[in-house]
């Protein structure tokens, strides 16, 4: 069973990879463009998918950070990202796994309701971002975030680790959200 | 656990109940914060809803007026609460109305109020449009042309209609004082220019806003659930659902025709809970027919866009055009587009 594991490879030397999976392609690019263009003092590596499980004959590194992008207008692409979250290891949830729900610009458009991913992100105590990735000013800044996380998941920030990341932003939360 | 409740547990309830012994004599503006505060954490969405009953039309109403609410299309608009809007000035409303549309056709020159134009407003309260005792009663405004001959008194061809509701409106009408009046739904069946030349005379005459109201998808899906849900003694029309594919350079349109009582016999299938429809069973039931047309055409249509649904009962498209078929639901049907109004609204 191809399962990814967070620490079944040894990390790169000043590399940081980031997994991308979504079930459309072209936004997908687009954050990937976004985010090499990025300042980072390491090598950033991007890996786009549209779901799990990933081949094994690649040999890739080490994955440090995984986005779900769950377009709103779309089940297809919840049902996909939902498939694909049973491929994960357990341990990947702690701070390594991030939600992006994109599409919430265009109210008419959408066919799931932002309940519905706000209920999957809880479910797998994992963040929620929402960002609009046709907008290219959204896009960049959704980048810059998403740089910024994974360097602190890859461990190239001292003090502050993927866990740590995780309990500081579930903690800004809404507590009302605990209930659900 | 009700859910409606839910974002409102501890420690949030314990300050707004405390509120609420403070401020027993609450005014509106109050009552609007508190609701709009309480809804701030994110979008409330009942995750049950009752499925239309048949029998809600009072008794003492006659079904033959609303004749001219079926079968046609009308146009969606949300609207705010109208300000010292009085039903027994009906016949002011008409007058002032019919000036200012023949103002507007005829730009630049002086009109008087009385005048004999060629055309007739007349404004008609609809009885029994209206869900509880406190939903303010529904009113119709048609505007008819006048027969050039005087003497015939005959009535004229209607050119447009409108008509304006509230049903089962209540988290709107609590937060609403008395000076205004609340119609969040408005319904318009005409030329796009008398709509807005009315809308104008509205919004300037009692203080309001008209917004057009679309209907997203997720709504779209709510609605076909419930009215497939609902019984029928016989069908009129097939249950037709149309998709829009996002492809360049012309979007490709799907459509997909079920006969109403293989979509009423998957319904009883998916259907669980009693007089209720959930969220949980809106997606199953449009999951079926998703796997079904993948299984046949190889296309995931949960990746398209749900554009249009038609049933028996109703019709609606995503532009926020609707067609009502059946009077037995009529109420149901107004009950949710009331929902999605004063939704837009706040």
């Amino acid at each position: 069973m191809s399962v990814l594991r967070p620490l079944d490879k040894l990390p790169g030397l000043n590399t940081a990879t980031i997994l991308l999976v979504g079930t459309e392609d072209a936004p997908l690019q687009q954050l990937a463009d976004s985010m090499l263009k990025e300042d980072c003092t390491a090598e950033l590596k991007v890996h786009l998918a549209r779901s799990l499980p990933l081949p094994c004959s690649v040999n890739r590194p080490r994955i440090d950070l995984i986005v779900f992008v769950v377009n709103l207008h779309s089940k297809h692409s919840l049902q996909s990202v939902e498939e694909s979250l049973c491929h994960l290891d357990a341990a990947f949830f702690l701070g390594k796994v991030v939600f992006l729900a994109t599409g919430a610009g265009r109210d008419g458009h959408c066919s799931i309701h932002r309940n519905t991913v706000v209920k999957l992100a809880h479910t797998y105590r994992s963040p929620l971002l929402f960002c609009d990735l046709e907008i290219e000013d959204f896009r960049a800044a959704m980048a810059q975030r998403l740089v910024r996380l994974l360097q602190i998941c890859a461990g190239h920030v001292p003090g502050v680790s993927a866990l740590n990341l995780l309990s500081l932003l579930r903690g800004s939360e809404n507590p009302s959200l605990e209930d659900l | 656990m009700d859910s409606y409740d839910a974002p409102e547990l501890t420690p949030r309830q314990d300050a707004s109940s405390r509120l609420k012994d403070f401020f027993i004599g609450a005014t509106p503006l109050q009552k609007r914060l508190e609701s709009v505060r309480k809804q701030t954490s994110f979008i409330p969405t009942p995750p049950r809803r009752k499925i239309p009953q048949g029998s809600q039309l009072q008794e003492d109403v006659d079904p033959q007026k609303f004749t001219v609410l079926l079968h046609k299309q009308w146009t969606l608009y949300s609207l705010t609460p109208l300000y010292k809007f009085s039903y027994t000035n009906f016949k002011e409303y008409s007058k002032l109305l019919t000036a200012f549309i023949a103002a507007e056709k005829k730009k630049g020159l002086a009109v008087e109020v009385g005048d004999d134009f060629d055309i007739k407003v007349i404004f008609s309260t609809l009885m029994g449009v209206k869900g509880t005792q406190r939903d303010p009663e529904a009113f119709l405004v048609q505007i008819l042309s006048k027969s050039q001959l005087p003497s015939e008194h005959k009535e004229g061809k209607v050119l447009w209609t409108g008509w304006f509701c509230c049903v089962f409106g209540d988290s709107l009408l609590e937060t609403v004082s008395e000076d205004f009046t609340c119609l969040p739904l408005f319904l318009a069946n005409g030329a796009e220019t008398n709509t807005a030349i009315i809308g104008t005379w509205f919004q300037k005459t009692f203080d309001c806003y008209f917004r057009p109201l679309a209907i997203s998808s997720f709504n779209l899906s709510w609605m076909a659930a419930m009215w497939t849900a609902c019984k029928m003694d016989h069908y009129m029309a097939t249950t037709e659902f149309l998709w829009s594919v996002p492809c360049s350079p012309h979007s490709l349109d799907i459509s997909y025709a079920i006969h109403p009582e293989d979509t009423k016999a998957l319904w009883d299938n998916v259907h669980k809970t009693p007089g209720e429809v959930t969220q949980e069973e809106v997606d199953l039931f449009m999951d079926c027919l998703y796997s079904h047309f993948h299984r046949h055409f190889k296309i995931h249509l949960s990746a398209t866009r749900l554009v249009r649904v038609s049933t028996s009962v109703a019709s609606a498209h995503t532009d926020g055009k609707i067609k009502i078929l059946c009077p037995k639901y009529l109420i149901g049907v107004l009950a949710y587009l009331t929902e999605l109004a004063a939704f837009q609204i706040e």
